[in-house]
């Protein structure tokens, strides 16, 4: 027998959890509180949903003899980030009923809502799942929302690898009853966990202690790697042939989050292990899953991530394992080449002559401010387009396969809202950045992001239009905190907050999210950010080789040397 | 058993069957104990009549007996009688003070003098204490009287509109069934000591040159009094002379986007001697703001620098008007002096008639209104003379002396209206709100709740319905249990609008649930869903347990709004009981009714 285990307190609390219903009801129906019980905050993530508290009236509210503005975010799971224009209607609505009035679109292509009381969770819930949208293993240790490229133009070989992302969503979706038990008074109507014949919760992929930690996939069709693949535990790079999908090359063991002050812990890319036909792809996302469910880390959760698992028992062993669960091997790898992992803005046209229009959306934040109806603009798209809205996994939006007679009411109505030039008007900078949500919500910030990026851009856009950068699209990236929701240190400038207003800078990424960047400076202020890239933008400006890109020009200037795995990151 | 034999004979009333059930399953110790008890018991009874009855047949048929009744709801009344037996006492009159609530109605018939001392509440209703008597004498089982010499004193609040409206009652009642006044009734303001003391002395005079009438050498009997008169060290402060307390901590307890505005005061004892128990009111002597005095001023066209004369005291008109006189609503007095000071309005003159009318004319109007819509050349004196003393505010102590030693705590919601084209503030939680700021002192004064309090018996249970600012006597209730150790379980059922801003107090009730010294906490927001759910609807939802408790005998505290939650919950209640009962309307409001009789349901609403 093997020496004892110390399991994680989540661990315990999944155990207990008769397949995540824990005292969620109880807790619900608690009126004293807008807080959960304990344990089931842990287990509420499965069901899509983080208790957060709004941080920026904790000390105040104390004062007031008040608990802290409990409130839950809710995402929204989208597979591939693919919604019609009756879900987006019902989200606007949902936003504005329960929540603070805004969307929030996802690095991982989900919808979030904020600010939505314990009381109104049922309600909320309900009303997604009226237009067919759940919220289950939005969060939670289970495969997450599904990402795929949004990329419009290949439209036949996105609709392959689109209903392959959705079939792997399905396949790796919860089973537990706990989700319409809790959430829709019992009435499986709609849920993607729908397993028809069962009696009794059973997860036969997950069993009742799911996974160590999250697990993401992500699928991308190069040229283009929006949906950051080797960000994920499993990426999958569509390889086709002649417009057809002939199948993934699978890449294991990327993941993103780190603690500061734990080099043991690093952010760490996705190794290529081999290709798989789009056949036995969801076999092949089910093996590589199941391993890590029976080999991941069940004691601590900073080492609970594949990646770790995967650095412990080294790759080979792992792909051994893999292997000989399939029953079959992965073929070598096929050539794939990536451009770029930002997305094409503005107007573009599909192979059928459908068009599509990708929108830049700051923060992922859907909202109306005066001058800015964007939240109105949309709610008016939603009442007569007939495609999709498409969450591209750079927190923008594609709205796709417009009708040819609704593309100048479309454009008509992005103008009249002042949302349009939100897009056309950028520097690349801006259109190529992204922000974690971070204060007031996020317990884990340390600093700001959405609500602060949009300001500091305004006084790096000086610097690039003085430069005349102003077309050089460079990846910039800011989170509060080290755990990585907006990809930080896949940015070729990365800006991870320490404190308030202070950030660690990171350089040196390159622009198709295939190599990390490397920490250049700690702790500056807004000042000290500006001090620092104003003369590497300068040089960049004035030394670049022809088609070089920042991040690779910081290494040749030998700023920071490349991170050639995650295990080096530190170094 | 041997010694229940047939042929002996039973009192009236008493049969075997009836002696056997009553005996049943004792043995013969116990028996015999139990034979001596009751002839001891009934020999003390009897013996007590006895003794009461030499005592009044060695009186001198003249000297009558004289009983004090008061019917008391904050304790005023009792003051007012016991400090009237006092004086009795000291003229060497055979005074009873009694509590009307105390009082067996049918010894009316028998009593010789009666002072009745008694307050009115809210619209005209006599104080809990005193709805037995009041309902007994103004029906017709009431007894001819004519043998009773009477006075009443009646408190009350010129605010309201049926002032004094219980003593008035009780006066013109009693002549109605033949009684004689000693002294013709005499009506308090909320300023009442003097004219209470007034009253005493005037009765007692009364009283006294009849005796002397009728038996000039009279020696006077025995005095008893059944209450224990305390010479209470609060009234060294009182409204003239109020102990000004430092303000340590102000917090504003609706949290961001509320649509209310609670402060959380808490004021320094330190020095004062001031000592308060849990249910027990501050009361606040407060100022009127600078823009009412200067609108009232301007509305008058008067100078703020007029002198002018209160009760022979030589003040400045602006001086008056901020410290001395209210401003920020009308009554009913102030209108009818008014009128009377401006004949030339006859419109204003037909308001003052018709009670409707008034009640319409003085909702949300306050002076400044009054002298805008009927504007009239007074002098300052006149001003002076018709506008009415500012009364002290008196809020529900909000802490436990024994967490907060030298504290004591309110919470205080401020008061904000428009109406009438001007925004209206509360005179006193205006000025606790806006012009009280930390370090700066307000001027206080202890007035004791005498029945709003906890249970003698730590181990009785209380359940407290408190609504808004009603929360704050059972924040001092809890915390007071809390530190006594109190095995009671204390309940609480809390409303006010919204969840996320005005759960007043919330970090320590739950600290309270946590740690257990809180049983059950209910609460009601009433917008934050659709349909108004309110503690009544809670009180519904728990009616299994709320008459368990209340069964097991439990107190039931109500605090808050009286329009609003004293009848709603009254009739919850009645509800819970006719439904866990099983019993009818009628039962279930006798049911409620033993509960104020016995003094545990208990309200302080306002």
């Amino acid at each position: 027998m093997a020496e004892t285990i110390k399991l994680s307190e989540v661990e315990h609390v999944k155990d207990g959890s008769n397949y995540l219903r824990g005292t969620i009801d109880d807790s619900l129906q608690n009126r004293v509180t807008g807080a959960l019980n304990p344990d089931d905050t842990h287990l509420i993530k499965f069901h899509g949903s983080y208790q957060q508290a709004d941080r920026d009236l904790e000390s105040e509210r104390k004062r007031q003899k008040l608990e802290p503005l409990y409130s839950f975010m809710i995402r929204v799971r989208v597979p591939g980030g693919v919604a019609s224009a009756d879900q987006w209607q019902r989200l606007d609505a949902l936003s504005d009923a329960y929540a603070n009035g805004t969307l929030k679109l996802t690095t991982r292509q989900t919808f979030q809502l904020h600010g939505v009381l314990k009381r109104d969770l049922q309600q909320t819930i309900a009303g997604f799942n009226q237009v067919l949208m759940d919220s289950i293993a939005g969060c939670g240790d289970v495969n997450r929302n599904v990402m795929c490229s949004a990329n419009p133009q290949e439209s036949e070989l996105h609709r392959q690898v689109y209903e392959a992302s959705v079939a792997i969503s399905n396949h790796l979706t919860p089973r537990t009853t706990a989700y319409w038990d809790l959430w829709l008074n019992g009435e499986s109507t709609y849920s993607s966990a729908i397993n028809e014949g069962e009696q009794e919760d059973f997860e036969p992929i997950y069993g009742k202690t799911y996974l160590p930690r999250k697990f993401k996939i992500a699928l991308a069709v190069p040229p283009t790697n929006d949906a950051d693949v080797f960000a994920n535990d499993i990426g999958l790079i569509a390889i086709e042939q002649n417009g057809q999908l002939l199948g993934f090359n699978v890449a294991i063991g990327g993941g993103l989050g780190m603690t500061f002050g734990m080099s043991e812990t690093y952010p760490r890319l996705a190794d290529v292990i081999g290709f798989v036909p789009a056949a036995q792809v969801v076999d092949v996302c089910e093996k590589v899953l199941t391993i890590q469910r029976d080999w991941g880390n069940r004691e601590n959760r900073k080492f609970s991530r594949l990646k770790y698992t995967i650095d412990r028992v080294g790759l080979d062993a792992f792909v051994q394992e893999l292997h000989q669960r399939l029953g079959y091997e992965l073929t070598p790898a096929l050539p794939y080449w990536f451009e770029t992992s930002g997305d094409a803005f503005g107007w573009s046209g599909g192979q059928d002559g459908q068009a599509h229009v990708t929108l830049f959306i700051e923060g992922g934040r859907v909202y109306d401010k005066p001058g800015y109806l964007l939240k109105t603009a949309l709610r008016e798209v939603a009442g007569f387009h007939t495609g999709e809205f498409r969450l591209t996994g750079n927190q923008n939006l594609t709205i796709a396969n417009v009708e040819p007679r609704h593309r100048s009411r479309l454009q008509a109505i992005l103008e009249e809202n002042g949302v349009w030039s939100r897009t056309e008007k950028q520097t690349a900078l801006r259109l190529n950045s992204l922000a974690c949500v971070a204060l007031n919500t996020c317990s884990l910030a340390f600093a700001e992001a959405e609500r602060y990026l949009p300001q500091l851009l305004d006084r790096l856009d000086q610097v690039i239009r003085a430069n005349d950068l102003t077309d050089d699209g460079i990846l910039i990236r800011m989170t509060g905190c080290p755990n990585g929701c907006a990809r930080p240190y896949l940015g070729e400038i990365g800006l991870v907050g320490r404190a308030i207003g202070r950030y660690n800078l990171y350089l040196g990424a390159n622009h198709a999210g295939e190599r990390l960047n490397k920490l250049y400076k700690e702790m500056l202020d807004e000042d000290g950010i500006l001090r620092e890239l104003t003369p590497l933008l300068e040089a960049y400006a004035a030394e670049r080789q022809p088609a070089e890109r920042f991040g690779d020009f910081v290494l040749r200037r030998g700023l920071v040397a490349a991170t050639t795995h995650g295990q080096n990151f530190h170094a | 058993m041997s010694f229940l034999s047939h042929d002996q004979t039973l009192p009236l009333g008493l049969d075997d069957n009836t002696l056997q059930r009553l005996t049943t399953g004792l043995n013969d110790q116990q028996l015999i104990w139990l034979s001596g008890y009751f002839y001891g018991r009934t020999a003390a009874g009897r013996g007590e009549v006895q003794s009461a009855l030499q005592a009044q047949a060695a009186q001198p048929a003249a000297a009558a007996r004289l009983t004090i009744l008061y019917g008391s709801q904050t304790g005023n009344s009792k003051k007012v009688a016991q400090q009237t037996a006092e004086k009795a006492k000291q003229r060497g009159v055979q005074v009873t003070v009694q509590d009307v609530n105390d009082y067996a109605t049918r010894s009316l018939k028998t009593e010789q003098q009666l002072l009745l001392v008694v307050s009115t509440q809210g619209e005209g209703e006599p104080p809990v204490a005193a709805e037995e008597l009041h309902q007994f004498l103004l029906s017709n089982r009431a007894p001819k009287l004519p043998d009773l010499r009477y006075s009443v004193l009646a408190l009350g609040d010129k605010s309201y509109l049926q002032f004094c409206q219980t003593g008035r009652e009780f006066d013109e009642r009693l002549a109605e069934l033949g009684a004689q006044r000693l002294l013709e009734r005499v009506e308090c303001d909320v300023d009442y000591q003097e004219a209470a003391q007034t009253w005493a002395d005037r009765v007692l005079e009364v009283i006294a040159a009849e005796a002397n009438a009728g038996n000039a050498g009279s020696s006077h009997g025995p005095l008893t009094a059944t209450e224990t008169l305390v010479a209470s060290a609060q009234e060294a402060y009182s409204h003239h002379n109020p102990f000004e307390a430092t303000v340590l901590e102000k917090i504003q307890l609706n949290g961001r986007g509320s649509s209310k505005e609670t402060y959380h005061i808490e004021l320094s004892l330190a020095d004062s001697g001031l000592h308060y128990e849990p249910g027990d009111a501050l009361s606040v002597v407060p100022r009127n703001g600078e823009a009412l005095v200067a609108e009232v001023l301007q509305a008058a066209h008067l100078d703020g620098a007029a002198p002018i004369q209160l009760s022979g005291v030589e003040f400045e008109l602006g001086t008056a008007l901020t410290q001395k006189l209210e401003l920020s609503v009308l009554t009913r007095d102030v209108l009818e002096r008014y009128a009377a000071a401006a004949p030339q309005h006859k419109p204003l003159a037909d308001i003052v008639t018709d009670i409707p009318q008034l009640q319409q004319y003085v909702y949300g109007r306050d002076v400044a209104d009054l002298l805008r819509e009927f504007p009239a050349e007074l002098s300052a004196e006149q001003l002076a003379a018709v506008l009415r003393p500012l009364p002290a505010r008196a809020y529900s102590i909000a802490s436990s002396l024994l967490v907060h030693p030298e504290e004591v705590h309110l919470t205080v919601g401020a008061v904000r209206y428009a109406t009438h084209g001007r925004t209206k503030h509360g005179v006193c939680s205006s000025h606790l709100a806006d012009r009280l700021a930390i370090d700066h002192t307000a001027r206080v004064f202890v007035e004791r709740n005498e029945y709003f309090k906890l249970p003698q018996d730590a181990a009785t249970d209380i359940i407290m319905v408190g609504a808004g600012t009603g929360v704050a006597p059972f924040r001092a209730f809890v915390e007071e249990r809390v530190e006594l150790g109190a095995e009671g379980r204390n309940w609480l059922f809390f409303g006010n609008p919204n969840f996320t801003t005005d759960f007043l107090y919330q970090t320590e009730w739950l600290q309270h649930l946590k740690r257990g010294t809180l049983r059950h906490l209910d609460v009601a927001f009433s917008r934050d869903q659709a349909q108004k759910i309110y503690v009544q609807h809670r009180l519904l939802e728990k009616s299994r347990d709320v008459y368990g408790w209340l069964e097991n005998g439990a107190h039931f505290y109500v605090c808050g709004d009286k329009a609003r939650l004293g009848s709603a919950i009254q009739e919850a209640l009645k509800q819970v009981v006719q439904q866990e009962a099983g019993c009818s309307a009628e039962d279930a409001a006798d049911y409620l009714r033993a509960l104020k009789k016995q003094r545990r349901y208990l309200e302080d609403v306002y």
